[in-house]
């Protein structure tokens, strides 16, 4: 082999090698680089206890309250398996609306409600006109209404 | 006609060439660039659940693209230089760099200001943007390893290494969205297709080929001063016209 074959040989290995074990580590990382747990997972019971972290998923429809004060707000979080109660003090972000993308962060009560400080809304990767946005929804309202079984799942 | 493309690969031909074709790429780059934010701000609607927050798309999409592309680039110059000795191809890795640096930089910035206003955080340690917060650091490591390296030809091979071990990021940056649970959206531009208006596409694209333009206009115009650098002891630096 000449050199340069053997440099090229080298680096292709060595490469392979680097990423096969990148690729480990991520492995066993992989519930640590998550950056929330869904509601079905802390009913599973992998998020952990007594310490803050963070429960992602969807507002649920309708299920929004505000408290008298106008600042504390209940809301749950649902993945459309399981749902959790969470209780914010606090302005929630501009993008915070029932049926759209949550992340709060927050410790469990003994109630079964999470006491959130920080609540992030997480939004989609489609992006479209508003007028775009009404079509779509009336032609799923049409739908369902016309055939409730197949329903798309509000996200 | 045969195109004997190794001519250009001796940093002596490739200078005239780069010369040649820097004006084409800067003044294509404006036009685009021009194009693309008339179409991005005036002409693409608001977007429904964003508003016209959303419009930071047409900078920050392409300089993440930009970054990770280049950052490849950048890792395959440097791979030849290391394999077959070619001097030029060190130079353009060299070159590469400090503009992948700063579309890395003007995306974690553009996305932060992003951030604020629609998820509620200037900075989330979530997969996708962690990882491009390495692939900045990947980048600043490598100009600063190749600095501080007296010899440029050792400099060259020691940094090469750098670049081809962090070229694993760049796959874990793009599936980041996909493997874990991230506060970052889901890639908008997919191998199946695009969950985008026609208009908001049209400027993404436009703005994407502006940002290419203008990143081949700079490191040509990058890799010039570094082969006059390196070369200034050859004959053929000493009969340029602008040396002399």
């Amino acid at each position: 082999m000449k050199p340069r074959q053997k440099r090229f040989v080298f680096i292709a290995v060595a490469v392979a090698a680097l990423a096969m074990a990148v690729g480990l580590v991520l492995n066993a990382l992989e519930s640590n680089v998550n950056l929330y747990f869904t509601p079905t997972q802390v009913f599973n019971n992998e998020a952990p206890h007594g310490r803050s972290f963070r429960i992602g998923g969807v507002v649920q429809e309708g299920s929004v309250k505000r408290a008298n004060d106008g600042l504390t707000v209940n809301f749950v979080i649902t993945d459309t398996h399981k749902s959790i109660t969470v209780v914010y003090k606090g302005i929630l972000p501009d993008l915070f609306k029932e049926g759209k993308g949550v992340v709060a962060q927050g410790k469990m009560e003994a109630d079964g409600m999470m006491r959130a400080e920080e609540v992030l809304a997480k939004h989609d990767e489609n992006y479209m006109p508003p007028e775009a946005a009404d079509a779509l929804k009336q032609a799923q309202k049409i739908q369902a209404a016309s055939n409730p079984a197949a329903a798309p799942v509000a996200r | 006609m045969a195109i004997n493309w190794f001519k250009y690969s001796a940093p002596s031909t490739f200078y005239g060439l780069a010369g040649k074709l820097i004006p084409w790429f800067a003044l294509s780059a404006a036009i685009m660039f021009a194009v693309g934010l008339y179409i991005g701000f005036v002409v693409a609607p608001m977007d429904a659940q964003q508003g016209e927050f959303y419009r930071i798309v047409f900078i920050h999409v392409a300089s993440s693209i930009l970054s990770m592309f280049l950052y490849l680039i950048m890792a395959g110059y440097a791979a030849l230089g290391l394999i077959f000795n070619t001097r030029l191809s060190s130079m353009m890795a060299t070159a590469i760099a400090p503009t992948g640096a700063l579309f890395a930089f003007i995306s974690l910035w553009t996305g932060a200001l992003w951030g604020k206003p629609m998820w509620g955080a200037w900075w989330v340690w979530d997969a996708r943007l962690t990882s491009e917060l390495i692939l900045l650091f990947l980048y600043l490591g490598f100009i600063a390893l190749h600095a501080s390296i007296d010899d440029p030809r050792r400099a060259d091979r020691a940094s090469a290494l750098l670049a081809i071990v962090g070229s694993v990021n760049v796959p874990i940056i793009y599936f980041s969205v996909k493997w874990w649970n991230t506060l970052h959206q889901g890639s908008t531009i997919k191998f199946s297709g695009t969950s985008m208006h026609v208009a908001m596409q049209q400027a993404m694209f436009v703005t994407l080929v502006a940002c290419w333009l203008y990143a081949i206009a700079v490191v040509l115009a990058r890799v010039r001063s570094i082969i006059l650098e390196r070369e200034r002891h050859t004959k053929w630096i000493a009969e340029l016209p602008e040396v002399k």
